[in-house]
């Protein structure tokens, strides 16, 4: 197969309704199990974040605004479809030592179930807490960018269903370009805070594949404003350790020497 | 940090999935790395008696890492995939290669040690073994630095010697509690040196994670670093001052020593959770960067 071209997601969420039907196509289409009938208690939102059983996560965020004639006791809603945001610096595959996690032709990052052992070091390892251990299961899960569809050339489920356009899927150069336009126009129309997250190549992840068009900061959507890849200060890592090692060899060294 | 700033209040990174058997291998590995420089060191020295402890416990340590390891992973009985490929950048990878290679040395040579016999082929292992033993002590510290883990990225610098003094506290007061006293001045002099850079690394740690360290200041992360320095500092204390004449004292060392170890894996381990689950600890320094080169540019 030829190399294809970058795919990806810009979710424009300037246009998310709250509707959560991307969430139930992820769930059907990959068939990711239930994660319980929760009641969260803080907003609509009752399913919290994306995890291993969730891989389109809708934030709901009611925000108080002033607003002109009403003054203080205005509210705004923020809604915005998370995923995961296949970094073109990946922290998963990089710490994978499985090698399970790879990167697919589309440019999308990808978990390869049948040799995932579970080993986790790429839970934590993710600087937006996207991919999760599924317990019962024993391995980890996360958003494929529907790697099966793709291969038949059809869209992800999610942004299939979208009924308000605001997940868009597409070659990540045309993508990039329709993001620029309509932060302009949003910005010619006075809203202020309109913010691309995720489109800067040279931001600490190398830019996201899948990226965003936000409202406010990304930390109010519970979204890191600067995220890096861990793996960017290995080397300085390394010589910190290699430093420790010749110490220790050192400590054995002078402990060891008979008294002259 | 106002309410405003995180969603919620919900973490923004996952919390580790690692059972806590993975700070005491942490602690296992770190015995059977450092035992295995004691051990190479003391032997070519001429601390027989000596050497042949520190051997039996680099094996012992490695012994108890392997299914410390196993039992962890979510598929254990896919643990060979580790071995599926060499990956430069996952300390897991790497610590994998270095684990297969160490394992066999370190238990041949206490092996040869033990029963006299293919001394020749046991100095051999001994010498691989030493040679790999500083990576086996110091690479998990590389592990947990290597995540977006605040309280561990953060720490990136002084973790590795942190593991290290606390590997080579331990392997010592293991060591000299199984060595008699007339023959056990290495360890006693190499417990002072690791609890000394135990000690040194994570104060060093603190002060540099400022904020973002509070989960080692606070909480059970906390209580377990106060009672690694008591530990710890008692150990070394009591090996220097009793330790030379009474054997009792040396292994009361040799517990502290080990105590002390065990309490400094665990709070690196629990301050990992508790700096997952508080969004400030990852948007704060964030927030501020991203201002900064902003006001920069």
């Amino acid at each position: 197969m030829p190399v294809a071209m970058r795919m990806g997601f810009f979710t424009d969420t300037s246009i998310c309704i709250g509707c959560k039907a991307c969430e139930v196509a992820c769930k059907e289409w990959n068939n990711v199990p239930d994660d319980g009938l929760n009641f969260l208690g803080t907003s609509y939102d009752n399913t919290g974040g994306l995890s291993s059983d969730t891989w389109r996560h809708v934030a709901f965020i009611e925000q108080p605004v002033t607003v002109p004639r009403l003054g203080d006791d205005g509210i705004r809603w923020l809604m915005s479809s998370d995923v995961c945001k296949h970094c073109t610096h990946a922290a998963c595959l990089e710490v994978c030592p499985t090698g399970a996690l790879f990167r697919t032709e589309f440019d999308t990052v990808v978990v390869q179930q049948d040799i995932c052992n579970g080993c986790g070091y790429c839970v934590p390892a993710c600087p937006f807490g996207v991919i999760d251990k599924r317990e019962a299961d024993g391995r980890v899960w996360k958003c494929t960018l529907c790697y099966d569809r793709l291969k038949s050339d059809l869209e992800p489920a999610c942004a299939q269903a979208c009924p308000t356009q605001s997940i868009q899927f597409g070659p990540h150069d045309e993508l990039r370009e329709r993001a620029a336009g309509r932060l302009g126009v949003l910005q010619d129309a006075g809203v202020a805070g309109a913010q691309l997250y995720g489109a800067d190549e040279t931001d600490g992840v190398g830019g996201f594949g899948a990226f965003f068009l936000l409202l406010d900061k990304p930390e109010v959507y519970g979204l890191p404003p600067d995220p890096v890849v861990t793996t960017r200060d290995l080397p300085r890592m390394w010589k910190a350790a290699a430093g420790a090692a010749l110490t220790l060899i050192g400590a054995a060294a002078v402990a060891c020497r008979r008294p002259r | 940090m106002t309410a405003g700033d995180s969603y919620y209040g919900r973490p923004v990174v996952k919390a580790p999935v690692w059972k806590p058997a993975i700070a005491l291998y942490f602690f296992t590995g770190g015995v059977a790395g450092a035992s295995s420089v004691l051990g190479f060191a003391a032997s070519i020295t001429g601390h027989r008696r000596l050497a042949r402890s520190a051997f039996v416990a680099s094996a012992a340590g490695l012994a108890a890492s392997g299914p410390l390891l196993v039992v962890d992973l979510g598929r254990p009985s896919r643990f060979l995939n580790m071995l599926r490929v060499a990956k430069p950048t996952s300390p897991m990878s790497v610590g994998s290669w270095v684990l297969t290679a160490f394992g066999p040395a370190s238990m041949l040579a206490a092996a040869s040690v033990v029963t006299g016999r293919l001394p020749r082929m046991g100095r051999l292992a001994a010498g691989v073994a030493a040679a790999l033993g500083p990576v086996v002590a110091t690479y998990t510290a590389v592990l947990v630095a290597d995540t977006a883990i605040p309280a561990w990225h953060g720490a990136h610098r002084e973790l590795p010697f942190l593991f290290a003094g606390s590997a080579a506290a331990s392997a010592s007061g293991i060591a000299l509690a199984c060595t008699p006293v007339t023959e056990a001045g290495p360890a006693r002099r190499l417990a002072v040196l690791g609890a000394g850079l135990e000690l040194g690394a994570f104060r060093a740690m603190e002060s540099r994670l400022g904020e973002v360290g509070g989960p080692y200041r606070d909480g059970r992360a906390g209580r377990l670093a106060r009672a690694a320095e008591v530990c710890t500092g008692a150990g070394a204390a009591l090996a220097v001052l009793g330790g030379r004449r009474r054997r009792s004292a040396a292994v009361a060392a040799g517990a502290l020593l080990c105590a002390g170890s065990l309490c400094t894996r665990f709070s690196v381990f629990r301050a990992g959770f508790e700096s997952a689950a508080d969004p400030a600890a990852t948007v704060g320094p964030q927030r501020r960067r991203a201002d900064a080169s902003v006001r920069s540019a």
